[in-house]
């Protein structure tokens, strides 16, 4: 007993040094508003700290990884324009590789450690439900979540949380009414991934076909690439035209797997999530044949389409800053994004707060390369309120029809009539 | 090498194991063990209030780890069973707890007794499931055990895909905890709490795994390793000694699991998949196997070693067309040679480094 003695000694004599070196008081945290820009997280005379979290490697990378290269490069453009308000934007980007216990752990790195000022375009449903919690507890804002889910709209649970492209009920309310209108009469069926961006389709379908309107329902999970059951249902239901709520990968495997039971030729119409032809043609290689016809709505201009103001400055801050990336419309809502905050960021004027940076969303009334209206409010914080549908010709996707917009309820879904804008000459937004 | 011609031989992993310190000690082992345990709660008392936030968030992740290494390293170090399933064995622990938590939470029940009950119960869910794999284990030798746990870890996204009423398939349930107690003071930091609720799990699984280790049942756990027909012979039910490992290994994956539930309040299978699995073996063999020092060390990499890759990256300065392709796939890179110089340089794990480390410091002095 006597060695136990002696080392408890030793062991008491070490705690009494670290009880005394460590401070046993919690102090009330620096207020994270109202006070001057020098007390502000993430916020000096001469930078402004973003973070994100990404699925850089992981099941979700493909096409996704190429998101915040494309945000980064576009603050990167503005930085060597002088920045915002005389600050440059410093994006830290955090690997997620699409787990939400990853996402955790990076986020509260972001937040505590890095000291962001903001998050910005965290990307996934399951990974950023996960922090909603710990960053409405921090009054960090979060802005522009890469995701649809209906999550991020809850001003008055989540009030520093915002969404960015549209939800999925109101894309697939915007689906559906087109479904409607161009192939009357014909069987309509539903392909969804099993959580929200499934069920939040089906519900904006179904609000608009009624629930009856839907022939066969089916679901599937990333975790399993056999989906054959799936398609064989939509066989044997007769299906005409399919809408499907799929992520690229489920998009490419859904009209290859259809393509390999033969004889069964159904209309896809897959979500904006899972319909950019780049993506789709490199996975299917030769089968890209299989897209020709494919109809999917957009909230972005087409990345193809050379003629649109958007995609010249893009892919010029792309060829710059970016080492040149192969164009797609991953790059295309990079750089929106970036576009967006930088926006936002001029809009919260000189005086950085996060409580001013948040009344400037909410303030509203953005306009730049998206299609349709952002819907920010006080009351609303989900983003992108319209879409246009695409088609793909002769291995081109463009855009056609008119912009329509709705809302997640029993709201109609009509045309939007305001001009698109056009990026300012030097591509950076105007105060 | 003469001792492999006199000894019986030995099965791989146990190869591994250096022996322990032989010897009798003196005095009550409970007694002594608490102890041990009471100076560490005091230290981690102090040092969780020496540190800012997200390192007593990192400090959280590592106790609940360590949970689970603690319970892994008895049972493949002491016991000689390679379970490669003990992430789906978290799972349990982590989806019950959250289930419980939830529940008590929609019917207003919650106090300060509902998170031990949540935890109690996540134990004990996972306990059972381990009994069930173990009466299955207790049959099957080297890769065949290997196969079924594998199995067993690989079940996980299926089981909450086909019962996705309950367990919301990939997308996985956010888990209700109650803040820190008011007590503690306005502006106390939740994650210094959850730091706290870790710590304390992962002292419970250590006490407990240590004693055992230090027991009857320990000694009979080693015999069944080093060799099955002659600890038949002493009188030991073979059997059921691997089964009762299997279970006890599994109750610290189910506190392990619930734990990291609590503290990221969030559950979903692609948290416990495969790779976890794998992690957590990779952990305790780097660590060194069969040692609960050993086990710490695994638990502590798990969390360090992707944090500073990602760190060491992030200070390197890439052209944008570099950086494109090499972030996010470097620290992958770096986790990888990391462990391969380890195994070179140290092949008994880090424990077995210090403890060669410290036997040549006494030589020479």
């Amino acid at each position: 007993m006597l060695r136990i003695a002696r080392r408890g000694i030793v062991v008491a004599a070490c705690l009494a040094l670290v009880a005394a070196s460590s401070a046993c008081s919690d102090e009330a945290p620096s207020s994270s508003g109202g006070g001057t820009a020098a007390s502000v997280p993430g916020v000096t005379d001469t930078e402004i700290v973003l973070g994100t979290h990404m699925p850089l490697t992981g099941p979700a990378a493909a096409g996704y990884s190429k998101i915040s290269p494309a945000t980064k490069a576009y603050f990167e453009y503005v930085n060597a324009n002088g920045g915002v308000h005389g600050r440059k934007i410093k994006y830290l980007v955090e690997d997620d590789g699409y787990n939400p216990a990853n996402t955790q752990t990076l986020v509260r790195k972001l937040v505590l450690e890095d000291k962001v000022f903001a998050i910005l375009n965290g990307l996934g449903t399951p990974t950023h439900t996960g922090v909603l919690d710990f960053l409405k507890t921090q009054e960090v804002p979060d802005l522009f979540v890469a995701s649809g889910s209906r999550s991020w709209n809850q001003p008055e649970k989540y009030p520093t949380t915002f969404g960015f492209q549209p939800d999925y009920t109101v894309e697939g309310k915007i689906i559906a009414d087109f479904v409607k209108k161009t192939y009357p009469g014909q069987v309509v069926c539903h392909m969804g991934q099993d959580d929200d961006f499934g069920r939040d389709s089906l519900a904006g379908v179904e609000q608009v076909l009624g629930a009856d309107g839907v022939k066969e329902k089916q679901k599937y999970v990333t975790s399993n690439t056999n989906i054959t059951p799936q398609i064989q249902a939509f066989k044997a239901a007769g299906c005409q035209v399919v809408i499907s709520a799929t992520i690229p990968a489920f998009t490419a495997l859904s009209l290859g797997t259809a393509a390999k039971l033969g004889g069964f030729k159904p209309q896809w119409v897959p979500s904006s999530v899972g319909a950019d032809y780049t993506t789709l043609s490199g996975l299917l290689g030769e089968g890209k044949v299989l897209l020709e016809g494919l109809v999917a709505p957009g909230y972005l201009p087409v990345s193809t389409d050379a003629s649109n103001p958007w995609v010249q400055l893009y892919q010029k801050v792309n060829k710059e800053y970016n080492g040149d990336a192969p164009f797609d419309n991953n790059i295309m809502f990079g750089m929106t994004v970036g576009y967006l905050t930088v926006q936002a960021l001029l809009k919260a004027g000189k005086d950085l707060t996060r409580e001013g940076l948040i009344s400037a969303v909410e303030s509203g009334g953005f306009k730049n390369a998206a299609v349709g209206p952002y819907r920010y409010s006080a009351s609303d914080h989900s983003g992108i309120g319209g879409m246009q549908m695409g088609r793909v010709t002769g291995g081109v996707q463009a855009a056609f029809g008119p912009v329509v917009q709705t809302d997640d309820g029993a709201g109609p879904v009509q045309e939007y009539t305001e001009a698109p804008a056009t990026p300012t000459s030097n591509g950076i937004p105007a105060v | 090498m003469s001792t492999t011609q006199v000894r019986p031989a030995r099965s791989p992993i146990s190869r591994l194991i250096t022996p322990r310190r032989t010897g009798p000690r003196r005095g009550s082992t409970l007694l002594r063990h608490l102890l041990w345990v009471a100076i560490a709660a005091v230290a981690v008392y102090f040092v969780s209030y020496g540190i800012d936030p997200f390192r007593n968030y990192q400090l959280a992740t590592v106790a609940a780890y360590l949970c689970v290494t603690a319970g892994l390293t008895m049972l493949t170090g002491l016991n000689g069973q390679l379970s490669l399933g003990h992430g789906a064995l978290m799972a349990c622990g982590a989806y019950t707890v959250a289930l419980a938590q939830n529940e008590f939470s929609d019917r207003g029940v919650l106090g300060a007794w509902a998170l031990p009950v949540s935890l109690a119960l996540g134990v004990l869910v996972a306990a059972l499931a381990g009994a069930l794999i173990g009466v299955c284990a207790a049959r099957l030798r080297g890769p065949y055990l290997a196969g079924v746990t594998l199995a067993v870890a690989l079940v996980v996204p299926a089981f909450t895909t086909r019962f996705a009423g309950l367990f919301n398939a990939d997308q996985g349930l956010s888990v209700y905890v109650d803040p820190a107690p008011a007590a503690l003071g306005q502006y106390f930091p939740p994650e210094r709490w959850q730091a706290w609720i870790a710590i304390g799990a992962a002292m419970l699984s250590l006490l407990i795994v240590a004693n055992l280790v230090n027991s009857r049942f320990g000694r009979a756990f080693k015999a069944v390793r080093d060799d099955e027909v002659a600890a038949k012979l002493a009188g030991i039910h073979v059997a059921r000694t691997q089964v009762l490992a299997f279970v006890v290994s599994a109750g610290c994956a189910g506190l392990g699991g619930g734990v990291l539930a609590v503290i990221s309040q969030s559950v979903s299978p692609s948290v416990f998949g495969l790779t976890l699995s794998l992690n957590l073996l990779l952990a305790i063999v780097l660590g060194g196997l069969g040692s609960l020092f050993g086990a710490a060390w695994g638990a502590l990499l798990l969390v360090l070693l992707p944090y500073l890759t990602t760190e060491v990256t992030r200070g390197l300065s890439l052209s944008p067309g570099l950086a494109n392709k090499l972030e996010g796939n470097l620290p992958l890179a770096i986790f990888g040679l990391t462990l391969i110089i380890v195994m070179l340089v140290a092949p008994g794990g880090i424990q077995d480094a210090f403890r060669a480390l410290g036997r040549t410091i006494r030589r020479r002095f």
